[in-house]
């Protein structure tokens, strides 16, 4: 099976060949040898990946696989057993993350961390980098930051009415619905101007409606010069706004590339599905495991005639998204 | 004409210097778990803290006598050290806990109040704290005395009369209270309270916009804690020190004016720590009089004296129940339960 597809050898984006951990030609992100061990668990080892600058890259993988461990880690929020890592080629490992976020690597959260007892502006506003008024005594002095904190308010003003949430400006975050608030997050991590944004399952629990101004979201940021990373288990979010893709599994790198290829590559359907994911272990009468065997091995041949079955996966996906659509 | 008396007895709770202290202890509890979050149950060792440095340098150093100082320059430089003692302690606290969670500082400050209480109390150190008999009032009110202006004998009217002395620590007092309110407003107005109070609702996100969290926590415990020292030196100005008046009780006073005037209020402490001692007045009144007609049967008359505390709580209860934000606090920011 696994001479089925042939995901293509180079790419624009990579340097030499495409391949799990390959050299990008403008790397923003580059990490070696990161290592996170949960007593015997191996949560994270990850060789070699680097992150290409000015893209959207998308890290997925199944349940369990590390992804948000390694944002962790790459962020500051946990600490490797060992590894090295860089960003814009100044070394972030053992950096705390308020010092991270501080240098343009910015993230979310998997779940929503709004400030439910701030309003929708001051939680914009605390996004905001080197406030004069956020030392104690200059606090204390309102000329000495005042028109910074009306300049912030304004660049707020302008991000909340791009994000759609104007309306809730005096409004407390815990007021919001789940998708307003990812949306706030999102905003609010792009008051401190990043350059990377790192966003942990963007669209999780956001309701269908949100999802494609969501989406729209994301590539905004792309168009402003914005390196964005996310993990996301949604394929179709995957597919349609991602430039690379990253596929992790217990806790490795196991492929890269396009996502248009991706999902082919023998090694995430291995990850996602299991090696053995067509033999059934269960309830399965071995008639009903010689079927299985039969169908795939037609799936195996019709893939080979290629072309045509990806217009007919597309088509079918299409079709599912239009029904969904209705629904 | 019972009943009279014990209305100017609780009125006069308005503005005694007790309630004072009470308040600014309170109002730097409301700078740690109102706006900060920070779970601490040691304000009381903050207040020993700042009473026992305070009454300790006037004594032993007492550069009036020894030096020749003015009296104000005494008494600033003996505040001065309680300040300091109090930002040493609460460094000493928040090194370790503060990069834990909120409830470790919870376990830790209380059982560090109590350990000053303990220390305070030691026999071995009578010839410094007085161990369990504390300190004599008349040993360190010297140079405070010699500042007051005033010279009459009783000053106020009403409820609110009292000696030159007492006058004098009520106006020093409530005019500390003010400050302090102010220097609240003025900080949770700014940039630096919109960090502090994100850092109440998720520290995590706050140190992914870039905050050093570490370092706001500690300049809120730092801050709320020296508060607690200057409330512990003017709780004493009217007394004695006594070690047990720094006990976890009074701690717990302190919770509950928070709570009932309603925390992250700017007014909250105030409104609270008044009407806490306004109804312990007048609840310990009523009972004393019901005591009298022979109402508790057997009871003793200082046995009856505690139902008044038993009220207390079950009135904390209520409240906490049926108006968690307090007197002052906004129902509509404490309605979410985030």
């Amino acid at each position: 099976m696994s001479d089925t597809t042939t995901p293509p050898r180079t790419h624009p984006l990579v340097e030499g060949e495409v391949a799990p951990g390959c050299k990008k030609v403008d790397a923003i992100v580059v990490a070696d040898g990161v290592v996170r061990q949960f007593g015997g668990l191996t949560a994270v080892d990850v060789e070699h990946v680097e992150i290409p600058r000015g893209m959207i890259t998308a890290l997925i993988g199944p349940n369990g696989a590390g992804k948000t461990t390694f944002f962790n880690l790459l962020t500051g929020f946990d600490r490797p057993n060992k590894g090295t890592w860089s960003f814009e080629g100044q070394s972030l490992a053992h950096v705390p993350s308020h010092k991270v976020a501080r240098r343009g690597m910015v993230r979310t959260f998997q779940l929503t961390k709004s400030l439910g007892r701030l309003t929708v502006l001051q939680n914009m506003l605390l996004g905001a980098r080197d406030q004069r008024g956020e030392g104690m005594f200059a606090a204390l002095v309102k000329p000495l930051w005042k028109a910074q904190e009306q300049a912030n308010t304004e660049r707020a003003d302008a991000l909340l009415a791009r994000f759609k949430l104007d309306a809730k400006r005096e409004d407390y975050a815990a007021s919001l619905s789940g998708g307003q608030r990812k949306l706030l997050e999102m905003a609010r991590a792009l008051m401190s101007e990043p350059t990377l944004v790192m966003l942990d399952e963007p669209m999780a629990g956001v309701n269908p409606a949100l999802t494609q101004s969501l989406l729209d979201h994301v590539k905004g940021l792309k168009d402003d010069g914005m390196t964005v990373l996310f993990v996301e288990h949604d394929m179709h979010m995957v597919r349609h706004i991602s430039d690379w893709v990253i596929v992790m599994a217990e806790g490795r790198v196991v492929a890269e590339g396009p996502p248009e290829t991706i999902m082919q590559n023998q090694a995430v359907v291995d990850a996602y599905l299991g090696a053995h994911h067509d033999t059934d272990l269960g309830t399965l009468t071995n008639q009903q495991v010689a079927q299985i065997h039969h169908d795939a091995d037609a799936d195996v041949d019709a893939d080979d005639a290629s072309a045509p079955t990806t217009d007919a996966s597309t088509a079918s996906t299409t079709d599912a998204d239009q029904e969904e659509g209705r629904r | 004409m019972d009943f009279l008396s014990i209305l100017n007895t609780a009125a006069g709770e308005i503005l005694s210097p007790t309630t004072a202290a009470f308040a600014l202890a309170t109002i730097g509890l409301n700078i740690h778990f109102g706006y900060s979050g920070l779970l601490n149950f040691g304000q009381a060792g903050f207040m020993a803290i700042g009473a026992y440095a305070f009454a300790i340098f006037t004594m032993m150093a007492d550069p009036t006598a020894t030096l020749g100082w003015p009296a104000w320059l005494s008494f600033l430089t003996a505040v001065i050290v309680a300040i300091v003692a109090a930002v040493v302690f609460a460094l000493i606290l928040g090194i370790p806990t503060l990069r834990l969670r909120g409830d470790y500082l919870a376990i830790v400050t209380i059982a560090a109040a109590e350990i000053i209480r303990f220390t305070v109390r030691t026999q071995d150190l009578t010839a410094v704290t007085g161990g369990s008999q504390g300190l004599r009032g008349q040993d360190y009110k010297g140079d405070f005395d010699a500042m007051n202006p005033l010279t009459g004998t009783t000053y106020g009217f009403g409820p609110w009369t009292a000696t030159a002395y007492d006058t004098w620590v009520r106006i020093i007092a409530w005019s500390l209270v003010i400050v302090a309110l102010v220097l609240v407003w003025l900080l949770m107005r700014s940039p630096w309270g919109r960090v502090i109070k994100g850092i109440r609702e998720d520290e995590d996100a706050v140190r992914s916009l870039g905050k050093n969290v570490y370092s706001y926590k500690m300049q809120a415990l730092v801050l709320g804690g020296t508060i607690g020292a200057i409330a512990g030196v003017m709780f004493v100005l009217p007394r004695a020190v006594q070690p047990d008046n720094f006990a976890t009780t009074m701690t717990f006073y302190i919770w509950t004016a928070l709570l009932l005037g309603g925390a992250a209020t700017v007014f909250g402490p105030l409104l609270g720590s008044i009407l806490f001692w306004v109804l312990l007045s007048f609840t310990g009144g009523v009972i004393n009089v019901l005591h009298g007609m022979g109402l508790f049967g057997d009871m003793s008359g200082s046995q009856a004296g505690q139902i008044r505390f038993v009220l207390i709580g079950v009135a904390l209860m209520l409240l906490v129940v049926f108006r968690p934000q307090g007197i002052l606090g906004n129902k509509k920011e404490l309605s979410f339960h985030v």
